[in-house]
Order: structure tokens, then C-alpha cells, then sequence
């Protein structure tokens, strides 16, 4: 089901969505903070149209030339944002450089939920990702007919992996639903939209953005690389905070399989992917940089904000939990 | 999908069908590199110093080579540089 708008932008597209009202105007998409819950849904709910879509949306909807419009006015302005706010790298390998680096005395979310996470806001931090973990490689598999040659074989072989290798019952989106089930929380598609805030909104979308516009291959093959390198010890990380905590053997389980996927994962993406689609076209370079840093800058957005609001002792989601059984071992 | 009749039998020596293909004379690569894990095509066993074997059936499999790792003989990314 549709989720409930955050303001005029997404509240003229759920009307859109439903068949009962006009599209936002122009002057409405260019008055929206571009990072903001009104935009970020706005155009969560168009992408969302390519994936799954809305039980209570028509589906043809997804090629609605106007709606489409729509979403390019947003899109330009998320895009031109992201190219202003995301620092800028002369080289992939410089780009890339600052996450081959573990830090000693780390402080994102992933430090923080291992050293004195509680169930709470491993439950909330579960229930946000599961906007992105419940579609895990979707986003990243539209860019394989645009590659070629090396860098569509390796591709292909990664997102094999994360499909489970042919396995229903190991796709990592199953594996996720699993640490879902542990941590007392709704497996259905879609059900934390309502909860998630824009800074969470605009991860996912930014994965829509590179995955669906061909001209963006360069920077989804560079977001790709970024969630494979900085994945592996960031898991190792959340497998500790969910054995800490009792979380439950699923969900220690998802974050085990990831420490050593991704750490063959990152290998493989920065040795074929990456090189491989600069052995065919290296005037990509710079949008593979742009890639990485992009999604640093709205993973670092993101973690700021989840730490503020755990750190003065809040909720991070809009709406609260409900209490559920948490797993019992 | 088994062999067509059109292709070179893999084991013409009459080696056991589940031996690995470098044995047919297939030189199996594996890549190396100064800094991070040997990366090897899939499924690996890997036999241990105290003799115990462990496997992995993904695709490409990382073997620890700075013997950081706290999932060896898989890599887990300590090998990087910490800062």
C-alpha cells in the first residue's frame, strides 16, 4: 500500500498514483529541500514503480510519460546536489583510497551498535535498512546489459552470489527477511517505508538513480564497489552487536555470510568490474569516482543522523516500533 | 551439462570425474597480489594444519595469505591498513 505523504510533492504523486489528482507543478518540485522527506519520497514512490510497485497502484503507471516527467525534475535536482555535495576525487584509486583504510578508533553506526547497541535500535536500524535489504542487488542488477566483456561476466558472477548462487533459500534478501523474523519485525515489502526518514529515503534512491539511467553506469558500478569494500568489516561489526545482544542465530547469520561474501565480493569489483569497464570506456573514470563518493556522502548523512538520535536517546524512525517478541534462544 | 561429443573427453587418463580440472591438464589460475588474499575459482577445500578440511562452494573464494584473518583461511579484510 501506498505510504502517507510528508508533504505538496509526495502528496501529489500518491493522488497521481491513485488515479485521483494532478502532479505536482514545476515550481512545487524546484521548491522542495532537495534531501528533505517531501522530495526523497516523492520520488521513492516513482522508483518504487520499477521494482515491486503498489498493490493499490496500476502498474502500467511505471511507463506514465507524465509521471516520468516528474520524476526527471527531480532527479535533476538530486543529481545536480549530489554532484555539488559529494567531494570530488581526481582518480578512482583516490576515491576509492579513503574506505581501503580501516580506522582504529572508528565511530559510525557500525562501531557504535557493536560497542553499546541494544535491541532497540538494532530493531530500528533493521527496520530501516530493510528498504534497500528486502530488494538486496536489485538495484545494482540493472547495469549489467549496459557492460561488457569482463566487467558484465564479474557482474554477473557477484550478483549470482547475492541471488543466493541458484539457491532460493540463500538469496540475501532471504537471509535479511530471516534477521527480520529474529529481531521481531514485519517481513512484508515495503511495510518501514512509513518509518524511514529522508536521510535513509535517499540512499536507496540514489542506488534508483545510478541503476535505471544508463548514463549513470559509471557511478552505479562506483556505488557497487563502495558497498562491497566497506560491507565486510562494517558486518563483522553488526554480527557482534547481534551476538551481544542475543539478536538470534538468523541474524547473526546474515552478517557472518557477508563478512567473507563481501570480502571476495570487493576483490572481484574492483579487479574485473571496475577494471574491466575502464579497459572498455576509461572516460568513465570520473563517474566511477563520483559513484564512490556519492555514497559515502549519504552513508555518512545517514549514520550522523541515526547517531544523533540514538545518542540523545531517541527513536531515528518517524513511527515507533511496536513492542514485539524478540527472539527467544 | 555434460560434454558434447565434439569435445575432448575431460579425463581421457581415465582420472576419477570428480577430480579437479587441473588434473586433466587444465592449469587452474590463481591470482596473487602483494597485499590482500589469493583469489581462487570455486568450490575450494581447504586442508588446515591440523589436518581438518574446510570448503566453499561460492564462485571465487579470497584465502587469507597475511594470516590476520579471523575467519581463516578466509579473507575477511584485515589485511587493509588501519589509520
Amino acid at each position: 500500500m501506498l505510504p502517507a505523504p510528508r508533504g505538496p510533492l509526495s502528496r501529489a504523486v500518491t493522488t497521481y498514483l491513485r488515479g485521483a489528482g494532478p502532479l505536482p507543478s514545476e515550481a512545487e518540485v524546484a521548491a522542495a529541500p532537495v534531501y528533505g522527506e517531501d522530495l526523497q519520497l516523492a520520488l521513492y514512490l516513482c522508483y518504487e514503480l520499477h521494482y515491486r510497485g503498489f498493490a493499490d497502484v496500476a502498474p502500467a503507471l511505471e511507463w506514465d510519460p507524465d509521471l516520468l516527467r516528474t520524476r526527471a525534475a527531480m532527479e535533476r535536482r538530486f543529481l545536480a546536489a549530489l554532484r555539488e555535495d559529494a567531494p570530488r576525487h581526481d582518480s578512482v584509486d583516490g576515491a576509492l583510497a579513503g574506505i581501503l583504510v580501516e580506522p582504529v578508533d572508528g565511530t559510525g553506526v557500525s562501531h557504535f551498535l557493536r560497542d553499546k547497541g541494544e535491541l532497540w535500535q538494532l530493531r530500528e536500524y533493521a527496520a530501516l535498512r530493510s528498504l534497500y535489504h528486502l530488494k538486496e542487488a536489485d538495484p545494482h542488477a540493472w547495469v549489467l546489459p549496459r557492460l561488457r566483456g569482463r566487467a558484465k561476466a564479474a557482474m554477473a558472477a557477484v550478483e549470482f552470489d547475492e541471488y543466493g548462487g541458484g539457491r532460493a533459500d540463500r538469496v540475501h534478501a532471504r537471509l535479511w527477511a530471516d534477521l527480520m523474523t529474529d529481531l521481531g519485525l514485519d517481513t512484508t515489502y515495503g511495510r518501514y517505508v512509513d518509518a524511514a526518514c529522508a536521510e535513509l529515503l535517499v540512499t536507496v534512491n540514489l542506488m534508483s538513480l545510478f541503476g535505471l539511467h544508463r548514463t549513470l553506469r559509471g557511478a552505479l558500478v562506483g556505488h557497487f564497489a563502495t558497498v562491497e569494500i566497506t560491507s565486510s568489516p562494517g558486518s563483522r561489526r553488526l554480527a557482534e552487536a547481534m551476538r551481544r545482544t542475543g539478536a538470534g542465530p538468523a541474524a547473526e547469520h546474515f552478517y557472518d555470510e557477508h563478512v567473507e561474501a563481501d570480502a571476495v565480493h570487493e576483490q572481484v569489483v574492483r579487479k574485473d568490474v571496475i577494471g574491466g569497464l575502464l579497459e572498455d570506456e576509461p572516460e568513465l573514470a570520473p563517474d566511477v569516482a563520483f559513484g564512490v563518493a556519492a555514497t559515502v556522502f549519504t552513508e555518512d548523512r545517514l549514520g550522523d543522523r541515526l547517531l544523533a538520535d540514538w545518542g540523545g536517546g531517541r527513536s531515528a524512525l518517524r513511527a515507533p516500533l511496536s513492542q514485539a517478541a524478540t527472539h527467544v534462544s | 551439462m555434460p560434454n558434447s561429443p565434439s569435445e575432448p573427453a575431460r579425463h581421457p587418463s581415465g582420472a576419477p570425474s570428480g577430480a579437479p580440472e587441473a588434473a586433466s591438464g587444465e592449469a587452474r589460475r590463481v591470482v596473487v597480489r602483494r597485499k590482500g588474499p589469493m583469489l581462487v575459482e570455486g568450490p575450494v577445500e581447504v586442508e588446515l594444519e591440523d589436518g581438518s578440511v574446510v570448503s566453499s562452494d561460492r564462485f571465487q573464494v579470497a584465502l587469507c595469505t597475511c594470516r590476520r584473518s579471523r575467519r581463516y583461511p578466509w579473507c575477511d579484510t584485515s589485511h587493509r591498513d588501519r589509520a
